[in-house]
């Protein structure tokens, strides 16, 4: 162990270190100058956003893979690719909810705050290297996502599911120490790398009930059924700016968690936390999909639709084998890249006084406004696995990955699940197409730079489709 | 002779007694950060136990950032739960349930 | 010149795409006029081109072409691309899909004048061309599937873009939900070539293919012939698209829809797709006995048992629609007995007169002004002369009068059936024997009760419109309403399409089944083994297409035509009051048919009932019943535990039941553990 610190033993981390002065830097620029100029924090924000990915492209780990902090922290190829995308979407989900906060009088130097921090969460569990880290990060995030759920201080029902957000985390991260405090009796260590290399034999009983409850826990932060009930609350209580959030940027930080807990420390118990996953799996397919068909309200719908998506990505992960890793970090990445347009759509559709949050709102989009409903489209679309959109090829690379490790009955139940939720899919597709639209609602937001964004985020979900093999490449490096 | 066995029963039951506190208590919302905090402890007990038994201090540190933590958390909890009684004007479980289906 | 041009291909295929986009996202831009040119141009140069490409194929003998035009993705050694297979298959398929979308682009122009969505209409169409085209020209699974898809998902705009009212609706939905059941067995089938295949080209599948038959798939004990489930599998996806019992309920109800236009492409383009998609698999089919006896007897059993519902039905438009099914019963039967050739004769000689029979009954109902009930019909030939001819002709080719059109096919898919020594051959031949009777039957009941007999529309009264049948026609005629009125001929823009339509269905069949059906036309595009050559054991008794009409005089289809027609006069012309009898005697059987053999009483009220009883039954059940009624409060208060619920669905949005879950779910996740380790 190093007593001393040097250069070399910190700078990989810089980015969190960047990110943690960050905050501190803002949190003060907003107590001077937050209340006369109102959008300066958000500005800054995305200026600190944009030099965050410099930095961490700068000190980016291209092949190697290193330890700091007395085998804390790790920094590889992975975490950093992680890291950019991160940066990304945290970007683009607050370029589309500003209007949004703007119009609520809530736009306030806070949001930014909590938005990084919980981006540092992120950055510490991409980067976890120990139990005790993994559980630094779920928890910096966690506890910055139930502050912006309970954010907008007027909303009752936000209040009400960030309560129900909180208490049930805090059983989520009560039980996931709990799983951690017997994986550590038992091996002894709580260093990951350490972990993978001591638990090679046979597990003990003791060890796979430990792994049952860090299981639970993963489960519940990806929100996979029986764990996924705060999800459809929480989306649909929270503001719609912080569910754009907290559906997407997040979703790094849980795949960073299974990958780095599950697949790579529990290396050791493959076996069996596939089996348990293969079980949540099935269930958020089949409740996902089947609860999705009653939806009236496009949040809840979205969300359920998130339960279901949990499943597929889970099915990544029982397969087992990195080409199964591969398949389920594509797949993460092209959910979010759809729900950052997805929930983007709604963010931008919604005016002052007026949530365009139930599916009533959608009638005859088309004719409300032609680019919105486009976009929405491509979302509805590429969710339900059509080609040639992104959504397809993430579907097949699961599906792909199962069939090769012999997982015939999930490839059936996977592929029989899409094909119901096409169905609520194209639901959406038609009400905003093809149905009149109801009188009294108020015209979309116009501003330019926030529909090019949006657009651009549509495209490249077609994009990424139509040329998937770049993205799908560097996947399979990551991890193959 | 106090073995490790006897500890992690200890913490077996502290932690079922505040899963099940969450989930019977239909009262106060207060209620449920105490079982928070019982099942927080349930886990940390188990970390001292066996850092003991190992003779290896990971564990004990471990126990510090959780208690570090366990106060961010309550501080956040307590937060949400000043502002859902201004909105809602009742900390009562049984009054949680306008978000459902 | 003699090689097929790339560019020519991909210029077919495209054109009718980038017309679509121009006058989707352009329409209001460009104008009524500018969205109607651009697209007819469009389609008519890809028409032009196909034509061109047939010629090659058959005249100037060029040969087939079968490459990539552009590789999509390589993945562990998958290939993903764009590719091109143009035999005379495909040529032959080209020329009859550009053919008939340019006829409905050039009678939209007029029909539609009318309407707020012509351009987007015209976009429509125009991308339906396109599906079709990628569909028919594929050289792999992946773009075929594309092609699949994309057809359904523009016949679904398409039904969509007329509908307003809820019922239709409803049958929208029904045409989109029974699709998906057979795109799911079409793409089990394709994932079944890919995993044993491992390649996604026809070339290779196709290659593989006496390998394949080889090979069993295990389900647990029981070893599954590996070949015989891709087929059928895939045979699945065309009883969807191609509307084969039992997945046939979607097609009379979107049919019904109030145009011609959408009619002509459910009738002649998208339902062939299924045909076609087994044609050009006949070298995986061939291999697989079982495969061809399901396709034989789904196929017998649509073409007579959809052809009786036909006989009972009294909406002019319905009538024509069951005809189609059934027709559609008779290609698959040809596939089934191996005579592929057979099959896509009959698919394109049905083409032309079955679009005849719309179109005149479209006509039929412009002229009765918007009544489509053919009970209140009759005596029309005095007042609509072109079109009764017209109808006539048509009628007389669908029940296989010797020298029309539809004798040449249909003839010769019975004989085909009747060489044929598959299992179910026997059942199939009797079935289209049958058959025959039963066309001939519903035909000229059509035919008699609308063009001939008492004039019923004069005491018609304003009944039509309290039928529920009343559709949204756009108002050609200005009389709209006046009920009562003498009917009229119809204006030149609908008798002419009628007039053209009526040749072909007149003389096609005449000058072409010889080298179709009996000459080596399809060559290498469609393979048959040696021992199920059923088209070569009729070509040895083949001497011309006069002769096999003579012959076809003295045969027994003939007759039993005739005895159809004579029962059709008898009934419904001489005494209907004997029909009246006959249907009192066999009230039980026509209860059957006029509730279509209770198909859509058991999807309603078995199938989707099932589905929403098990939707509310887990969320009133399960969360409601059991968790927050029997676990946690005791069994005495679940029931009324449940009406209160009744608010609530799957969430009952309490904490402490969320946290019940999870703690549940903790739980079982340990006792299984515990119990099995």
């Amino acid at each position: 162990m190093q007593p001393t610190f040097t250069w070399s033993g910190v700078a990989p981390a810089l980015p969190e270190i960047y990110l943690a002065a960050a905050i501190c830097v803002l949190l003060m620029v907003e107590v001077f100058f937050g209340e006369r100029r109102r959008g300066l924090t958000g500005t800054l924000t995305l200026l600190a956003i944009a030099g965050g990915a410099a930095l961490t492209l700068a000190c980016a780990q291209v092949d190697a893979r290193v330890t700091l902090f007395s085998g804390m922290y790790v920094a590889d190829p992975l975490g950093t690719v992680l890291k950019l995308f991160a940066f990304l979407f945290l970007a683009l989900a607050l370029l589309y909810s500003r209007a949004y906060l703007e119009q609520r009088d809530i736009l306030r130097g806070e949001f930014y705050v909590l938005a990084l921090s919980a981006l540092l969460g992120v950055f510490v569990l991409v980067s976890a290297n120990s139990l005790l880290s993994v559980y630094i990060g779920v928890e910096l995030l966690a506890l910055s996502v139930y502050a912006m759920v309970a954010f907008d201080r007027t909303s009752g029902v936000a209040a009400e599911s960030a309560m129900k957000y909180f208490v049930l985390g805090a059983i989520a991260s009560g039980t996931l120490i709990y799983g951690m405090s017997m994986v550590y009796g038992l091996s002894g260590t709580l260093r990951l790398d350490d972990l993978a290399a001591r638990l090679t034999e046979a597990p003990s009983l003791g060890l796979v009930l430990g792994l049952v409850f860090i299981v639970v826990a993963v489960g519940f932060k990806f929100g996979a059924v029986p764990f996924h009930m705060w999800l459809p609350d929480v989306y649909h209580g929270a503001p719609t700016a912080v569910t754009l959030f907290i559906a997407t940027v997040p979703k790094i930080a849980y795949f960073a968690l299974a990958f780095r807990l599950l697949a790579y420390g529990l290396g050791g118990l493959t076996g069996s936390w596939t089996q348990m996953l293969a079980v949540l799996a099935v269930l958020s397919l089949v409740v996902g999909t089947v609860i999705a068909l009653a939806q009236t309200n496009i949040k809840r719908l979205l969300a359920y639709s998130a339960v279901a998506n949990v499943g597929f990505l889970l099915l990544g992960f029982v397969a087992g084998t990195p080409t199964g890793y591969g398949a389920a970090l594509y797949y993460m990445l092209a959910y979010v890249i759809v729900t950052l347009a997805g929930f983007g759509v709604v963010v931008v559709a919604s005016r002052r006084g007026f949530e365009a949050d139930e599916l009533e709102h959608y009638k005859g989009f088309h004719a409300r406004d032609p680019m919105l409903a486009l976009s929405m489209m491509v979302v509805m679309f590429s969710t339900a696995g059509v080609p040639p959109f992104i959504g397809f090829w993430a579907k097949l690379r699961i599906i792909e990955a199962l069939w090769e490790t012999g997982h015939l009955w999930l490839v059936i139940i996977a592929a029989a699940a899409s094909v119901v939720g096409l169905f609520y899919y194209l639901r959406v597709v038609k009400l905003m197409y093809f149905d009149a639209v109801p009188a009294g609602l108020p015209a979309t937001e116009k501003r330019t730079g926030v529909r090019f964004a949006l657009g651009l985020n549509a495209l490249a979900v077609l994009a990424l489709g139509v040329v998937p093999n770049p993205l799908l490449e560097l996947c399979e490096r990551l991890l193959g | 002779m106090i073995t490790l066995g006897h500890m992690l029963t200890l913490s077996g039951v502290l932690f079922a007694l505040a899963v099940a506190g969450i989930f019977i208590n239909r009262k106060n919302v207060i209620l449920l950060l105490m079982c928070i905090e019982l099942l927080l402890l349930a886990a940390n007990f188990n970390f001292i136990a066996f850092s003991r038994y190992l003779g290896d201090l990971d564990g004990q540190v471990f126990v510090f950032f959780v208690l570090t933590v366990a106060a961010a958390e309550a501080a956040i909890g307590l937060a949400i739960l000043v502002v859902l009684f201004r909105q809602r004007g009742s900390i009562n479980v049984e009054d949680l349930n306008e978000m459902k289906g | 010149m003699h090689t097929m041009n790339e560019n020519v291909l991909l210029a077919i295929v495209l054109l009718p795409l980038v017309a679509a986009v121009v006058a989707g996202l352009f329409g209001r831009a460009i104008g009524r006029a500018g969205a109607h040119t651009i697209t007819i141009a469009a389609v008519g140069v890809s028409c032009a081109l196909s034509f061109y490409v047939l010629w090659q194929v058959t005249v100037a003998g060029v040969p087939a072409f079968d490459g990539p035009a552009y590789t999509w993705l390589v993945s562990d050694g998958v290939r993903m691309q764009v590719g091109f297979l143009v035999d005379r298959l495909t040529a032959l398929m080209m020329a009859v899909v550009t053919f008939v979308s340019l006829c409905v682009h050039v009678y939209t122009i007029g029909y539609m004048a009318e309407d707020d969505g012509y351009q987007r209409f015209f976009s429509y169409i125009s991308l339906f061309t396109f599906a079709m085209l990628m569909l028919v020209m594929s050289n792999n699974f992946m773009q075929l599937y594309f092609g699949w898809e994309a057809v359904g998902v523009v016949s679904y705009l398409l039904i969509g873009f007329w509908y307003k009212r809820p019922t239709a609706i409803f049958a929208n939905l029904k045409a989109f939900l029974v699709n998906r059941v057979g795109d799911f067995g079409f793409v089990l089938g394709i994932a079944g070539v890919l995993y044993y295949v491992g390649s996604l080209d026809f070339s290779d599948a196709f290659a593989a293919a006496p390998a394949l038959a080889q090979e069993s798939f295990h389900i647990g004990q029981h070893a599954v012939p590996a070949l015989a489930l891709i087929c059928i599998c895939l045979f699945v996806g065309a009883m969807g698209k191609s509307a084969q019992m039992p997945l046939h309920v979607w097609l009379p109800d979107s049919m019904e829809g109030p145009t011609p236009i959408s009619a002509l492409i459910h009738a002649a383009t998208m339902v062939t797709a299924g045909i076609f998609m087994v044609a050009r698999m006949s070298p995986l089919f061939e291999h697989s006995e079982v495969a061809l006896s399901f396709v034989l007897v789904i196929g017998a059993t649509t073409a007579l048992f959809m052809g009786l519902l036909g006989v009972v039905n009294n909406d002019i438009k319905r009538v024509v629609a069951y005809s189609t099914l059934s027709q559609l019963g008779y290609m698959t039967v040809a596939l089934g007995a191996s005579a592929y050739g057979a099959a896509i004769f009959h698919l394109m000689t049905h083409a032309f007169f079955k679009a005849l029979l719309f179109l005149a009954a479209g006509s039929v109902i412009i002229g009765m002004h918007h009544e489509q009930d053919m009970r209140r019909m009759g005596g029309l030939a005095k007042y609509m002369p072109v079109t009764a001819v017209t109808c006539w002709i048509g009628a007389l080719a669908l029940v296989g009068t010797p020298f029309f059109s539809g004798f040449y096919s249909k003839d010769a898919i019975i004989e085909a059936v009747g060489e044929s020594h598959r299992w179910g051959a026997t059942y199939a031949y009797w079935c289209v024997l049958i058959g025959v009777f039963v066309t001939a039957l519903y035909t000229f009941r059509m035919i008699f009760l609308t063009f001939h007999g008492p004039e019923r529309f004069r005491n018609a009264a304003h009944a039509g419109h309290a039928d529920g049948d009343a559709q949204e026609e756009p108002d050609t005629a200005s009389d709209h309403g006046h009920h009562g009125e003498a009917p009229h001929e119809t204006p030149l823009v609908v008798t002419g399409p009628l007039v053209a339509l009526a040749i072909p269905s007149l003389i096609v069949g005449f000058f072409t089944a010889g080298p179709v059906l009996f000459g080596s036309y399809f060559q290498e595009s469609i393979r048959v083994l040696e021992g199920n050559d059923v088209l070569g054991e009729i070509a040895r008794e083949w001497h011309g297409p006069v002769a096999f009409a003579l012959h076809g005089l003295m045969a027994p289809t003939f007759l039993l035509a005739l005895g159809g027609a004579a029962t059709a006069w008898l009934f419904f012309l001489r005494s209907p009051a004997l029909a009246d009898g006959v249907a009192r005697r066999l009230a039980p059987l026509r209860t059957l048919l006029v509730n279509k053999y209770y198909f859509d009483w058991f999807n309603e009220n078995v199938i989707a009932a099932g589905a929403r009883l098990i939707g509310r039954g887990l969320w009133k059940g399960g969360d409601q019943a059991v968790i927050d009624g029997v676990v946690v409060d005791g069994s005495a208060a679940a029931f009324d535990r449940i009406a209160a619920a009744s608010r609530f669905r799957l969430q009952s949005g309490y904490l402490y039941s969320y946290a019940f879950w999870m703690i549940i779910g903790l739980a079982a996740l340990l006792g299984w553990f515990l119990i099995a380790g």
